[in-house]
């Protein structure tokens, strides 16, 4: 089965080949069973090799395409990896995808033909790069699937290209990725300087030769975790994503929260031997995931835009998983990953699902009431807000507890940061629940009238997603339950390379209870409060004030970043394009062009038109000639 | 006599037919100075073949054929400028060499 591997990828590129070229012929039906029908297949293909990968003993295995890139000593082959960690993404990706495929089908309904057939073409080469991604088996094919998912996020945002703010936010998701793909690249260079070679295994061994505190490894984990900044939108890059919220929803669910935003964390465990070398460079890590994670969800405390408060929800959960790499928890941060990726999606799912109830509005003050409604939505919004909160039993606890216990161990002043990161995270998510689904409903009577649960295909996979966001923490069960840790030992020969430069950590066990202990009944308490403060909300219309108007405008990064960076860079090209290019450039160009001119203006007179004249320069000539013949 | 004589005959022609060629506005005139300058190098090639003859060169000869290739180049040249200068003169009543400018515009 693993030889098919190439199959997994290869599916969607034919759904994206079919959809795309087809989309003036295929019907929406057509449209919407090839794209969903493509992913469920890999979906298919990859649980096959899924059941083979989990087998005791298996190693893993490189399936070599063909050559890409073969320059003297460096050999590129355009070859897949698979092993116990890209086997998991694959199932990752494909499970989550074909659900969103398929909500997608009705949630999109209302597209043109045309809009809905490139709405798939785009979604199915999404999957198709972020395979590649996740499979490729050396850097640069990694690179490939990163740009190709930076891609088709720009297309997907600006989805809707005729709304000039969309195209903005598609804009700034580009160039804010290309920041960090620029540092992606620039640490594939000094790969290629170093080792000569971007594949996997040799680059880790070769980086393991070189021991602890190496410069230039030191140099080239800074300089991927720059792209991972840029993807998995860490601070200072993370600005795009709340904006990449012009996007369908759908596409919120599955490229900025689900997928294409973990691949940086995915390339940082990927690259885990290499992180695990530099350890102060793993600090860096960790303190820019939990300061994204604590801003982020400060922000998300008073946003009012339903799928804003998501968005910052999704860069605050990054930050967790940037923290648990940095603390060298690396399962850990896989294991959010997966947990994140249902009940993030599930919640995004579940806001597509209230504002397609409420044809096209967000904002969640104009909202309310919605839980007699939306029966189906409501239930599974809010097993989707406790998981994420980290109630007990649910997947968020146990990934979260794991990331945090972790942290504890590698320092105190960390954890209580990053417990009250899960604080705020609590807070907002059923501040966000109570105002969008209990209270009286704030809307117009149009839209009361309106309101109606979404279809089967919608639905479904929220239930879907709502059962795998309960369960699908029980892979990973705290040592002290008693329970093997399966995830753990899953991933461990992935990570079996890193162990000896790791430092290893370990809880008692009463001190592990009390941790879990002491997030559970605090998390309790913030839900708590939150149902107080906002239980019956009612939109008063006054505007906030102090700290929470700071929060409201989102700290004002984006004006600083407009005033700091967008501002002067602007002025700098308008003075390159006044003074350098029309005064220089264009100057000397035209002058070139006038001083042609003028010298055949000048250079025609000879051509007087007297032969007399002609005949006489033609002696003259003879002469000239001939005297150099002399004198020569 | 010494060979220099001729060369310095030969300039002499060529020089003037030069001239004519230049300053004369009659286009019969230029015409028979071109010729002068095709007599002036032919005399000169007689005159070398002669040189190389008494030196004792075998093909000194040689450059006499040279001669009438030019007598016949010449003669053929005449055949059709004097045609040219015909019309020339059918169309403008006047031979006169400056009146050929209007080819300018």
């Amino acid at each position: 089965m693993i030889n098919l591997v190439w199959l997994v990828p290869f599916l969607p590129l034919l759904g994206f080949l079919i959809n795309g070229l087809g989309r003036r012929y295929l019907s929406r039906s057509q449209v919407g069973i090839t794209g969903s029908g493509v992913i469920l297949a890999a979906f298919a293909v990859s649980v096959l090799i899924f059941l083979d990968v989990r087998q005791p003993g298996f190693q893993a295995q490189e399936v070599r395409l063909f050559d890409f890139i073969s320059a003297g000593t460096l050999q590129i082959p355009f070859a897949f990896r698979v092993d116990q960690l890209s086997a998991l993404f694959l199932l990752i990706i494909t499970g989550v995808g074909s659900l969103i495929h398929i909500y997608s089908t009705a949630y999109m309904h209302d597209e043109s033909r045309e809009g809905f057939a490139r709405y798939f073409a785009y979604l199915n080469l999404f999957v198709f790069s972020m395979l590649i991604l996740v499979l490729g088996a050396n850097y640069v094919m990694m690179f490939i699937g990163w740009e190709g998912v930076g891609l088709c996020s720009y297309l997907l945002i600006g989805f809707w290209f005729k709304n000039t703010a969309f195209n903005n936010a598609a804009k700034k998701a580009f160039v804010m990725n290309r920041i960090g793909d620029l540092g992606f690249l620039l640490g594939i260079f000094f790969m290629i300087m170093q080792f000569g070679s971007v594949s996997f295994p040799e680059v880790f061994e070769k980086a393991a030769t070189l021991g602890l505190n190496n410069g230039i490894v030191a140099a080239i984990a800074m300089l991927l975790f720059v792209g991972a900044m840029g993807k998995s939108a860490q601070i200072p890059l993370y600005t795009w994503l709340p904006d990449a919220m012009a996007g369908p929803t759908p596409v919120s669910a599955l490229i900025h929260a689900a997928t294409m935003v973990t691949a940086g964390i995915y390339m940082v465990a990927r690259s885990n031997v290499l992180y695990s070398l530099v350890p102060h460079i793993q600090a860096v890590v960790a303190i820019i995931g939990l300061a994204t994670a604590l801003l982020a969800a400060s922000i998300a405390l008073k946003q009012n835009d339903i799928k804003k408060v998501l968005a910052y929800s999704t860069v605050s959960q990054l930050g967790y998983m940037f923290l648990a790499l940095g603390v060298g928890a690396y399962t850990a941060a896989v294991f959010h990953v997966m947990t994140h990726a249902f009940f993030k999606a599930l919640l995004f799912l579940g806001s597509g699902s209230v504002i397609h109830a409420m044809g096209g509005e967000q904002d969640i003050r104009k909202m309310g009431g919605l839980k007699k409604y939306l029966p189906v939505t409501n239930w599974t919004f809010l097993v989707g807000c406790l998981a994420i909160a980290g109630i007990p039993g649910l997947s968020g606890f146990f990934s979260k507890d794991e990331i945090l216990a972790h942290t504890f161990a590698h320092s105190k002043a960390l954890y209580v940061l990053g417990l009250l990161g899960a604080l705020m995270t609590a807070f907002y998510m059923f501040r966000l629940y109570y105002i969008t689904f209990c209270g009286k409903f704030r809307g117009t009577h149009e839209q009361e009238h309106h309101l109606h649960e979404s279809p089967a295909a919608m639905t479904v996979p929220l239930v879907i997603l709502a059962i795998l966001s309960v369960v699908g923490g029980y892979i990973g069960l705290p040592e002290v339950l008693g329970a093997p840790h399966w995830l753990a030992e899953y991933l461990s020969p992935v990570f079996a390379p890193s162990a000896p430069f790791a430092e290893a950590h370990h809880l008692q066990h009463s001190t592990e209870w009390l941790l879990m202990g002491l997030s559970t009944v605090l998390v309790i308490l913030f839900i708590l409060l939150a149902r107080r403060q906002y239980g019956s909300y009612e939109d008063t219309g006054r505007g906030n004030t102090g700290l929470a108007k700071v929060l409201e405008n989102k700290w004002y990064v984006d004006e600083l970043y407009d005033a700091v960076i967008v501002k002067p860079l602007g002025m700098l090209s308008r003075f390159l394009q006044d003074a350098l290019e029309k005064g220089g450039i264009d100057r000397l160009v035209n002058g070139a062009g006038r001083a042609v001119q003028w010298g055949s203006q000048q250079a025609r007179r000879v051509q007087s038109g007297q032969v007399g004249f002609y005949i006489f320069a033609m002696v003259i000539g003879m002469i000239v000639l001939f005297v150099i013949g002399l004198l020569l | 006599m010494p060979v220099q004589y001729y060369i310095f005959l030969s300039i002499a022609l060529f020089c003037i037919g030069v001239m004519g060629v230049l300053m004369r506005r009659n286009a019969i005139i230029i015409f028979m100075c071109i010729e002068l300058m095709l007599n002036a190098v032919n005399l000169l090639l007689v005159a070398f073949s002669k040189m190389w003859a008494d030196a004792g060169r075998v093909d000194a000869a040689a450059a006499q054929i040279f001669v009438f290739f030019i007598m016949v180049v010449a003669a053929a040249e005449v055949a059709v400028g004097l045609a040219i200068i015909v019309m020339v003169y059918r169309n403008t009543h006047s031979v006169d060499i400056n009146i050929l400018n209007r080819l300018k515009n």
